[in-house]
């Protein structure tokens, strides 16, 4: 373990990023406080990629998961004042047995990853995560699976508007 | 990062938060009298000297730092006194990546007039201003108020609808810079075009009269996406909260809305970061729209160029330098007060109007302005290769 400045600013947000995300499960009876761990682990996610060299990644990850998704639990869950023993009493036999098993196959490969031989990360270009270089990726190697995510949203858009018609009119 | 972008970094706060913010207050005080035919602020004084109501935001903080920070019962403490902050830091951060100038040489250095050149300078904007949602409504919410949290339900709801608008809104301006980067946006509009130049391609140039073919205009933002100038100007007032868009504060309804429970200087941070987000709006809107900080018609390097057959290249750099901060701050102190004129000539919005023009009105148009860009752009391209 080596301490430079980058590894620490590393440890810090992989830290955050756990800590956090272990809060989202443990605030089981305040939901604003397991929606805060959840914007927090969001937040250092985006710090993760900031330091892969993603930073187009990591912006948008402050953009859509911390600023908007996160923002609008936050909506719901004051609009429904979900809270307290309510929420908590919901535990599914299959659900645990699920959170078990990914669990156990990370820490699988997570010690894979620590046992084995270290590689040395290849260098990288200037180009690496700018936002024209994602844009050319993205609309020439993968437009076939931009386009199709594209028709799902916009499918997804249209049944919303559809269901909550239905329930105003 | 170096000590110059530590220094650059924390004299662009200070100028923000103890500078822009006070006289903010004064001008809004003097600039609603004005408008409302009454004298305004003028009666804190130190020996005598009134300084034409200068003093009011000194003793504005003297108050606020003095008065009593009371938190209510059955508030969630932590929260509580997070949420002021969480308010005003973005929009003090957020300056970091609009430049106030271009690059300029002199004595070997190189200055560039901006804290963070950013790949992606504007999404930054938008991303950070996306985390301010979080100090209204945890505000709102942690002050176990009534007022409070219809403050923040509404909060949410607003910035939530008008942050969409206003990312939509600027992709014309991506498509026609093809940047993200604020700098060379700021580049880009320094050029100028012939306004009719389309004519000679339909071979028209004959049946028109020939200066015609000779006005040019800057390639401002504000010239070439007029629509999304609108949009993402009354987006950014909207995500702002402030009058005609003040119904999360709505003090007729629901007494201040999610800052209801705040006194003394947490209260004051509510108030600084929405100050200090008139001037980072008012930056945004100049560096996007309006030309950065360039003298329309007179691009950097002419300007540099036509300074140094007098006054040599170092000193043309540092002089080009000043005209070109004036300039910006010009252009920002203009949209400065064209929002508090908004803000004081017009009545506030109803809730579901507010969400009929974010949803219904603004989205759609920004939409349809990014189809029409497309066209435009390609064909363009077209006609001139």
């Amino acid at each position: 373990m080596t301490l430079n400045p980058e590894s620490i600013v590393f440890y810090v947000f992989a830290l955050g990023t756990l800590v956090s995300a272990v809060g989202v499960l443990l605030n089981i009876r305040s939901t604003v406080n397991a929606a805060m761990c959840l914007m927090l682990s969001m937040v250092s996610i985006a710090g993760l990629f900031v330091m892969l060299h993603a930073e187009f990644i990591g912006v948008l990850q402050v953009l859509v998961y911390a600023g908007a998704i996160v923002v609008l639990f936050v909506f719901v869950i004051m609009l429904l004042n979900l809270s307290g023993p309510a929420m908590a009493a919901e535990s599914h036999f299959f659900a645990k047995l699920l959170g078990a098993a990914v669990l156990l196959a990370a820490a699988v490969k997570l010690s894979l990853l620590f046992l084995g031989p270290g590689e040395a990360s290849a260098e990288i270009d200037r180009q690496f995560g700018t936002v024209a270089q994602i844009g050319r990726t993205l609309f020439t190697d993968y437009v076939v699976a931009v386009e199709a995510a594209g028709v799902l949203l916009l499918a997804g858009l249209v049944a919303a508007v559809v269901l909550a018609k239905r329930e105003l009119d | 990062m170096s000590i110059a972008t530590i220094a650059t970094a924390l004299f662009i706060f200070a100028v923000l938060a103890l500078v822009f913010a006070p006289i903010m207050t004064w001008v809004e005080r003097k600039q609603s009298a004005l408008m409302q035919d009454r004298i305004g602020a003028n009666r804190a004084e130190i020996f005598g000297v009134r300084a034409l109501g200068l003093l009011h935001p000194l003793s504005d903080a003297l108050k606020l730092f003095t008065k009593e920070d009371f938190v209510p019962a059955g508030a969630h403490r932590f929260l509580h006194l997070i949420s002021p902050f969480i308010a005003a830091v973005p929009a003090l951060v957020s300056f970091a990546v609009i430049p106030y100038g271009g690059t300029y040489e002199a004595w070997g250095s190189r200055w560039s007039l901006v804290v963070a050149d950013l790949d992606f300078g504007i999404l930054y904007v938008l991303a950070i201003g996306s985390l301010a949602t979080y100090g209204s409504i945890l505000g709102g919410w942690s002050s176990n108020s009534n007022w409070g949290m219809l403050g923040a339900l509404r909060v949410s709801a607003q910035m939530l609808s008008y942050e969409v608008a206003m990312g939509i809104s600027i992709v014309g301006l991506f498509m026609i810079f093809g940047t993200l980067r604020m700098t060379d946006m700021g580049v880009a509009q320094q050029e100028t075009f012939r306004l009719f130049g389309f004519i000679e391609h339909f071979g028209l140039a004959a049946q028109v009269p020939w200066w015609l073919a000779w006005i040019k205009v800057p390639m401002w933002g504000i010239v070439l996406q007029p629509l999304s100038f609108f949009i993402f100007t009354t987006a950014a007032i909207a995500e702002n909260k402030r009058a005609p868009f003040d119904i999360p504060e709505g003090e007729a309804e629901i007494v201040a809305g999610y800052f209801t429970e705040y006194s003394g200087m947490k209260f004051g941070l509510f108030q600084m970061g929405e100050f200090v987000e008139i001037a980072v709006i008012g930056g945004l809107v100049a560096a996007l729209f309006l030309g950065g900080w360039s003298i329309p018609y007179v691009k950097d390097t002419e300007l540099i160029q036509f300074l140094s057959s007098g006054l040599g290249s170092n000193m043309a750099n540092i002089l080009a330098m000043v005209i070109h901060v004036l300039v910006f701050l010009g252009k920002v102190v203009m949209m400065i007060f064209a929002q508090m004129i908004v803000r004081w000539s017009s009545p506030r919005f109803r809730y579901d109007q507010v969400m009929n023009l974010g949803w219904k009105i603004m989205l759609p148009l920004s939409i349809a302005n990014i189809v029409v860009t497309g066209f435009a752009v390609l064909l363009l391209r077209e006609i001139t290769t």
